[in-house]
Parts: C-alpha cells; sequence; structure tokens
C-alpha cells in the first residue's frame, strides 16, 4: 500500500513536470530566440574595446547576440571565405576588394578610419623622427643592417591589415619585401600575434614598429614607446564592415548582418565611434566615416547607404 | 619586480571577491573539461578493455600506436578539427565552429589516447593471480570484466585524473575551435582559462592573467589531490 502511495506521488509529480515543461515553451514572454551575429574583426578594433562598447547596445536594440572573433584581417577573411562568420570587419583594401571579386562578400560600408603610426624607443636610435614613412623606414633598415647596431623593427608579420600595410610602406620605400626585408637581418623580427601583443614584445624589446593609432593609444599607458612618424599619406587605415554572401552561403544570417552593418554607419553609432576615448586618452581613437568620405578616397554610397 | 607583486595582489582580490567574470570563465573551462572528459572515459575505458583482453592481430602495434599518440600535439587537433567543422568542411552544416561543443569534440579527441593507453595499462598491471582466480571459480565473462575493473579502480581513475588534467591546461586546440569569445551569454562564450590567459597577457592585462592562472592551477592541483586522496584510502 505504501509503497503504491509512494509510485502514484512520484507519477503525479512526473506528470506536472512534463505541464510544466510544455506550459514554460508556449507560454514563454520571450518566444522569439536570440539571433546571433558572428563577427570576424581585426585585432585592432577588438582591443581597443570599441566592440565592447558598441555591442551591448546593439544587442537591446536587435534582441541579437553578437560573438566576436578577433584575428589579423587574414585570419578573419579566411573564416569569411569558409563561410565561418555572417560579418566581416577589416581594414585592408587591396584584400577586401578581391574578397568581394571572388564573390564571397557583398555590400561593404566603411564606417570608421584613423592613421598608422610609426612608433618607437624615445632614444629613437635610428634617428627617424619626423621623417616621412617610406624615408623612415629605409632609414631603419640602413642602420638596422649595420654591424652592431641596436636598432630592431617587430612587424607583425601575421598577415593582418597592418602588416599589409607594413608592406605597402616597404614597397612605396622601394624595397622587395621578402628579398630585401624578411630575414635580411636580426634587425626585422616578425611576431606573428595581434597588434597589442605586438606593441607589448615592441616594448621589450625597446623596438620599432607599425600599429593602428587606436591599438596604440589604448596601450599607451603601458608602454614606454613614443610615436616618431605620423605623417604621410600612405598612412591612412580604413575600416570597413562587409557581409557574408548568402548566395555562397545561404544559411548565413542575413538579417543580424545587415543589421549590424546599417548599424555601424548609423547616425548614433558614427557619433559613438568619434568620441569613443576621448574622455580616456584626450583624443578619439578613430573617426567617423560618415562625413569624410572624400578625404578617406571612397564613394558617399559607402558610408551612407543603407544596406537593403 | 613591483608589477609581480602587485598583480598577485590584485589576482588574489579578485578571487577572494569571486570577481563574475573570472569566475565565468573558471566554470566555462570546467564544464568543458569536464564534458570532454566524460565522453572520453565512457569511450576510452570500453576500448582499453576490448584492446588489453582482446587477441586479434596488429594488437601490439596499436598499442604501440596509442601511446605514439600521448604526444599528440593540441594544435594538431585544433587543426584537424577546425578542418572538420569548419563550414566548408565535412561537418559543416552542423555550424559548431566558434562554439563550446567545438570546444568539447576537440579535448575529447585529444585526451582519448592517453586515456586508452592508461586504461590498457592499468588493466595489464592486475596481478594474473587475481585473473586466474576469478577464472577458476567460473566467472563469466561480464562478471570477470566487472571484477577486473574494480581490481583496476584507482589506476583507472589515475587515467580519468590524467586526461581531465590535460584537457584543461590545453590552450592550442581550445583556440583554434573556440575562437575565445566572449559573448553576453554564459553557454555562446568560448572563453576558458587558457585562452583568457593568453589573451590578457598579450593584452598586458598582468593581474587578470596571474588570477585566472592561480585559478587554474588550483583546479589542476585539486584534481589531483582529490583522486590522491580516494587512492589512498
Amino acid at each position: 500500500m505504501q509503497r503504491r502511495t509512494v509510485f502514484a506521488v512520484a507519477a503525479v509529480m512526473v506528470a506536472l513536470l512534463f505541464i510544466c515543461g510544455c506550459t514554460g515553451t508556449t507560454t514563454d514572454p520571450t518566444p522569439v530566440e536570440k539571433q546571433q551575429l558572428r563577427i570576424a574583426t581585426t585585432t585592432s578594433l577588438y582591443d581597443t574595446k570599441l566592440l565592447d562598447h558598441l555591442t551591448p547596445i546593439f544587442e537591446e536594440q536587435y534582441n541579437a547576440e553578437v560573438l566576436i572573433v578577433s584575428a589579423g584581417t587574414g585570419k578573419a577573411i579566411e573564416y569569411g571565405q569558409n563561410g565561418d562568420v555572417d560579418v566581416l570587419m577589416v581594414h585592408d583594401r587591396a584584400r577586401e576588394d578581391a574578397f568581394l571579386a571572388d564573390g564571397y562578400g557583398t555590400d561593404r560600408r566603411v564606417f570608421a578610419y584613423n592613421y598608422f603610426v610609426l612608433i618607437g624607443p624615445e632614444s629613437d636610435p635610428a634617428g627617424i623622427k619626423g621623417m616621412q614613412p617610406e624615408a623612415a623606414f629605409t632609414t631603419i633598415r640602413e642602420t638596422g643592417m649595420a654591424d652592431g647596431s641596436d636598432v630592431v623593427f617587430v612587424s607583425r608579420g601575421d598577415a593582418s591589415g597592418t602588416h599589409s600595410k607594413e608592406k605597402a610602406i616597404w614597397k612605396g620605400a622601394g624595397f622587395n619585401y621578402s628579398a630585401d626585408v624578411q630575414g635580411s637581418g636580426d634587425w626585422y623580427q616578425e611576431a606573428g600575434t595581434g597588434m597589442g601583443a605586438t606593441l607589448t614584445m615592441a616594448n621589450e624589446k625597446q623596438a620599432y614598429t607599425l600599429s593602428d593609432i587606436g591599438t596604440y593609444l589604448a596601450y599607451k599607458g603601458d608602454l614606454e614607446l613614443v610615436t616618431l612618424v605620423d605623417e604621410g599619406d600612405i598612412l591612412l587605415n580604413v575600416y570597413c564592415a562587409m557581409q557574408i554572401n548568402p548566395e555562397k552561403y545561404p544559411d548565413t544570417n542575413t538579417t543580424v548582418a545587415k543589421d549590424w552593418i546599417n548599424f555601424m554607419i548609423s547616425d548614433d553609432v558614427q557619433e559613438e565611434i568619434a568620441s569613443f576615448g576621448v574622455d580616456q586618452y584626450g583624443q578619439p581613437l578613430f573617426y567617423a566615416a560618415q562625413n569624410d568620405w572624400e578625404k578617406i578616397g571612397v564613394t558617399e554610397a559607402e558610408v551612407k547607404d543603407p544596406v537593403l | 619586480m613591483y608589477e609581480i607583486i602587485e598583480g598577485f595582489i590584485e589576482a588574489i582580490r579578485l578571487i577572494v571577491t569571486l570577481d563574475p567574470d573570472v569566475m565565468a570563465i573558471a566554470a566555462r573551462s570546467i564544464i568543458v573539461s569536464l564534458t570532454a572528459t566524460i565522453f572520453a572515459t565512457l569511450i576510452a575505458i570500453p576500448l582499453g578493455a576490448a584492446i588489453n583482453f582482446g587477441t586479434f592481430p596488429g594488437r601490439k602495434s596499436l598499442i604501440n600506436l596509442i601511446q605514439t599518440l600521448y604526444s599528440l600535439p593540441t594544435v594538431i587537433v585544433g587543426l584537424l578539427i577546425f578542418l572538420l567543422i569548419s563550414r566548408v568542411g565535412p561537418f559543416g552544416s552542423l555550424r559548431l565552429l566558434f562554439t563550446p561543443t567545438a570546444m568539447v569534440i576537440a579535448q575529447t579527441v585529444l585526451i582519448l589516447p592517453i586515456m586508452t593507453g592508461l586504461t590498457i595499462s592499468a588493466l595489464s598491471g592486475i596481478d594474473p593471480v587475481v585473473r586466474d582466480t576469478l577464472y577458476s571459480l567460473g566467472a563469466t565473462r561480464l562478471q570477470f570484466l566487472v571484477n577486473i575493473m574494480k581490481e583496476a579502480r584507482f589506476a583507472i581513475l589515475a587515467a580519468v585524473a590524467v586526461g581531465f588534467g590535460r584537457a584543461i591546461s590545453e590552450v592550442g586546440a581550445a583556440i583554434l575551435v573556440g575562437g575565445n569569445i566572449m559573448a553576453s551569454s554564459f553557454a555562446s562564450s568560448t572563453r576558458v582559462l587558457t585562452t583568457a590567459i593568453s589573451l590578457e597577457t598579450s593584452m598586458g592585462n598582468i593581474p587578470q592573467s596571474i588570477a585566472l592562472g592561480l585559478v587554474l592551477l588550483a583546479i589542476a592541483l585539486g584534481v589531483n589531490l582529490a583522486i590522491t586522496t580516494v587512492q589512498h584510502r
């Protein structure tokens, strides 16, 4: 008798659990599951915490969850080519164009820009302060290759957007990167890692390095390195967001991807970008692209037209 | 030097105040590695028993191969799983890349050889007298296995502990297939202790790194201490 009662009670409880479970799923006040947005981004946007600042605003507005994988532009582009993410945010015009031309991406929009800076130890052993970028690179290489020199240049060496820019400057200075620079001596060292880590490494070695201004300012407090070269057209750094082509990967999260891109070029976010970091660093880490499209060499449509 | 001391003080503060970030990362680490260890245990122990008691051609070579795979590099496992689950890979449609599930898979694959191998050693190390006694008492195949397992339980437990230790301290595969994501929900994030330490150190946040490192160390030591205690009881 007793055992039967226990069994009955247990049965009722199980039944109740089932009922609760069922009603739970049907009358849940937020029945729509949060959409996930996967973004592959360059380390500079991540390390400066700009995206940490923007994603909660987006998540709130669009009831979405943002998953960010931070990697150098090269790796990020590969994630995009494999369709492993929904949105790509990078800064390497040549490779972006190739990405679009190959049909992997669509709807490129430019949302921010800033400048690259050549930084190094305050003592400036190569004496490059105030030079044009190309001349500074040439001087670093020459002094670095001289005997007994303590000049070191730390390169990202990771196929990132910054690394691409560095190669472009070497080319502009008249060098063949793989023959004249890479492996040409102890003065040239490849870090193979993100911008933040490269800055930390350059600081340890009292070396020169090329950095985007945003990451440099964000790390400046921990560094002894100073800005030595910050003028020259070649130093312009333009950030864009694009969607992974849904025709190539049909189950990409297109709706949220478009929302994100439109969010990045919206007036509110453009203001957020322009003011981000001013309190902390005394100057913005990024400039809004919205009104400066001419200056940064893109079309007005690329900074203003919402993605449909 | 001052920075290290300061880092340690800050680290201890982060731990004793149960800093939510540190705790979430530690919890995720334990969940992912524990899940992987459970899966690996479910595969490795029967597999180890089958290989140890089985008689089939190539058995010796198979054991040799398993022992060689003890030193399977974690990034190789990471690369392999990455290639399999990336969208363009054979299992791409499951969309597992950059999820905790992917990390569980990678860690399971990583610790499977060592756990299988240690199970084999544990079983083969049993006193032959025990086996002969079981046979002579007329044990069925199942009874035989159950009793042998009982006899070898401490050594098998050690295999499980080693597996868990390798899983939780692993960084290469975790960062390749997990992506080190910090999302707003716990379940979508893939940042674990090792990948977080790697990131925080590269960002120069040494106190955070030390705190996470201490937690990781505590977990690793705690698990081994627990196992040793059980074994000596």
